[in-house]
C-alpha cells in the first residue's frame, strides 16, 4: 500500500459529521440527520456509507472499517471462529460493503442490519460449507433514489430496537444471544419469541409496499 | 394470491441466524419470495441479529488489517445497482436456482398412483424435494420424527388440520399424524423439506421407504 501515510492523515481528519457530507449528483440526496436528533451521539452509518457509494470514499470507509470489523470478528468468534479466520472473515465482510454499497437500501435495513445479513452469509459459507438461498430480489423503483424522510425513521426505530433489546430480562436476553450466535436449533427456539418487533415491522412494511408499487 | 399458512418466528429467526439446514433455508427463502408478511419478519429478525451485533464489544483487529483492507479495494469490482427481472414462472428464483429452471426442467420420478418427487440437491441435516400429486390423490397416511415443511406451489391440498394452498406452508411434528390429500381440478404441486425420514402407517409405502428416500 503505498499511500498509507496519507490515508492515516486523512483518517485523523476525519469527522465523522454526515451532515455535511457532499450530497450526490441527482437525485434526493440523504441529507444526514440533523444535530438535534434524539437518538444517541453515534455517527450516522448511513451517511457514511452513502459516501462510500457516491464517491468511493476512503476515509467513510475507515470509519466504518474501525466500528464494524472489530464487532463482525467478535460475531464470529463467538459463533464457533478461530480468531484469525474470525479476523480474515471480518475483512472478506467490509470488502463486501464496498463492493455492494450501491445496493444498500437505507429505508429497509440500518447500516448494522445490512452487516450483519453480510456476516451471517460469510460465517455460513465458511463455518458451515453450507448455502443459504435468498428470497427473490425486489426490483428498484423508477425513482431509483430511496426516500430520506424513511430512511431517517427506519434508524430511529433500529435504535430503538437496540434499546429494547438491552432492556430485555437477561435470562431471555441470553436465549436470544445463543440462537443468533448458532448455538440454538429452530426447533430449541421458542416459538413466541417476545421481541418487540411491531414498529420496526410497519416500517419495513411501507418500504416494501413502496418498492412493490413502484414494479406496478 | 391470499397466503393464510405463515412460518412461524422460531423458523424465521433460525433463518435471520443462517441456522437452519440447507433444505429448510430454501423453503423459507421460496416462501419469503411469495409472502410480503413473513419477509417483512424475517427482515425484522435481520434487524434484530444487527442490534445484536452492533451491541458487542468487538474483538481487536490485528495492526495493519485496515490497510491490507483499502490494499485490497483497489482491485474489488464495484457492484451497480440495476433493475432486478422478475423471473416468470411456477417457482420463485431461489427454487429455480436449485432446479435449473422452472417446472418444466423438473426430473420427476414415480413414486405410485401418479405421485411423483424430485429430490433437490442440498446440504446435510435435511432433505429437500418437490413433490407431484395428481388432482384427488392421497399421499400415503404418515407421522414424523423432526419437522416436515411443505409449501404450496401449485394447487392445493387438504389434511386433517385445514386447506393449504398456493403460498401456504404447512410445519408438521412429531405431533401430527396426517394424509395430505390433493383438491380436484388441478395437480398439486409442493415443496417438502424433512429432516428426519418420515413415519408411514401402511406397510407398502414403509418397504419401499429406502428406495424413495423419504
Amino acid at each position: 500500500m503505498r499511500d498509507i501515510g496519507r490515508i492515516w492523515a486523512m483518517l485523523l481528519d476525519v469527522q465523522i459529521r454526515p451532515d455535511e457530507a457532499s450530497p450526490p449528483p441527482g437525485g434526493r440526496p440523504y441529507a444526514g440527520r440533523q444535530r438535534d436528533e434524539r437518538l444517541n451521539d453515534e455517527p450516522d452509518w448511513t451517511a457514511l456509507v452513502l459516501r462510500v457509494r457516491d464517491h468511493g470514499d476512503r476515509a467513510a470507509f475507515a470509519a466504518l472499517f474501525q466500528h464494524f470489523a472489530p464487532r463482525v470478528k467478535a460475531f464470529l468468534m463467538k459463533s464457533g471462529a478461530s480468531a484469525s479466520l474470525a479476523e480474515e472473515c471480518a475483512q472478506d465482510v467490509m470488502a463486501t460493503l464496498w463492493q455492494k454499497a450501491a445496493l444498500f437500501d437505507p429505508t429497509r435495513a440500518s447500516v448494522a442490519t445490512w452487516v450483519f445479513t453480510i456476516a451471517r452469509n460469510r460465517r455460513i459459507d465458511a463455518l458451515r460449507k453450507a448455502r443459504r438461498p435468498e428470497p427473490e430480489d425486489l426490483p428498484w423503483g423508477p425513482e431509483g433514489e430511496p426516500d430520506a424522510a424513511e430512511a431517517m425513521a427506519l434508524q430511529e426505530d433500529v435504535s430503538r430496537l437496540g434499546k429494547a433489546l438491552a432492556g430485555l430480562p437477561e435470562k431471555q436476553r441470553a436465549l436470544i444471544e445463543r440462537a443468533y450466535f448458532g448455538d440454538l436449533s429452530h426447533s430449541e427456539i421458542a416459538a413466541e419469541t417476545g421481541l418487540p418487533l411491531g414498529t420496526i415491522k410497519s416500517r419495513i412494511r411501507l418500504a416494501l409496499d413502496r418498492l412493490r408499487h413502484s414494479m406496478s | 394470491m391470499t397466503i393464510r399458512h405463515h412460518l412461524p418466528d422460531n423458523l424465521l429467526m433460525a433463518y435471520a441466524a443462517g441456522n437452519l439446514p440447507e433444505a429448510f433455508h430454501l423453503v423459507v427463502a421460496t416462501h419469503l419470495s411469495l409472502c410480503d408478511t413473513c419477509r417483512v419478519q424475517a427482515a425484522s429478525f435481520d434487524a434484530v441479529g444487527g442490534a445484536l451485533v452492533d451491541d458487542l464489544a468487538g474483538s481487536a483487529m490485528s495492526e495493519g488489517s485496515l490497510e491490507a483492507c483499502l490494499a485490497r479495494l483497489e482491485a474489488t469490482p464495484v457492484h451497480r445497482r440495476g433493475p432486478v427481472a422478475r423471473r416468470e414462472g411456477v417457482f420463485p428464483a431461489p427454487l429455480q436456482d436449485y432446479v435449473g429452471g422452472d417446472l418444466a426442467a423438473v426430473r420427476w420420478k414415480a413414486l405410485g398412483m401418479g405421485v411423483k418427487q424430485a429430490i433437490l440437491p442440498t446440504g446435510r441435516g435435511a432433505r429437500a424435494r418437490l413433490l407431484f400429486i395428481p388432482a384427488g390423490a392421497a399421499v400415503p397416511d404418515h407421522g414424523h420424527r423432526g419437522t416436515e415443511l411443505t409449501l404450496v406451489l401449485q394447487g392445493a391440498f387438504r389434511d386433517e388440520t385445514d386447506r393449504f394452498g398456493p403460498g401456504d406452508v404447512e410445519v408438521a411434528d412429531e405431533d401430527l399424524n396426517h394424509q395430505p390429500v390433493a383438491e380436484a381440478g388441478m395437480d398439486c404441486i409442493c415443496l417438502a423439506a424433512t429432516d428426519a425420514p418420515l413415519r408411514f402407517n401402511a406397510l407398502i409405502p414403509r418397504i419401499l421407504q429406502p428406495v424413495f428416500r423419504i
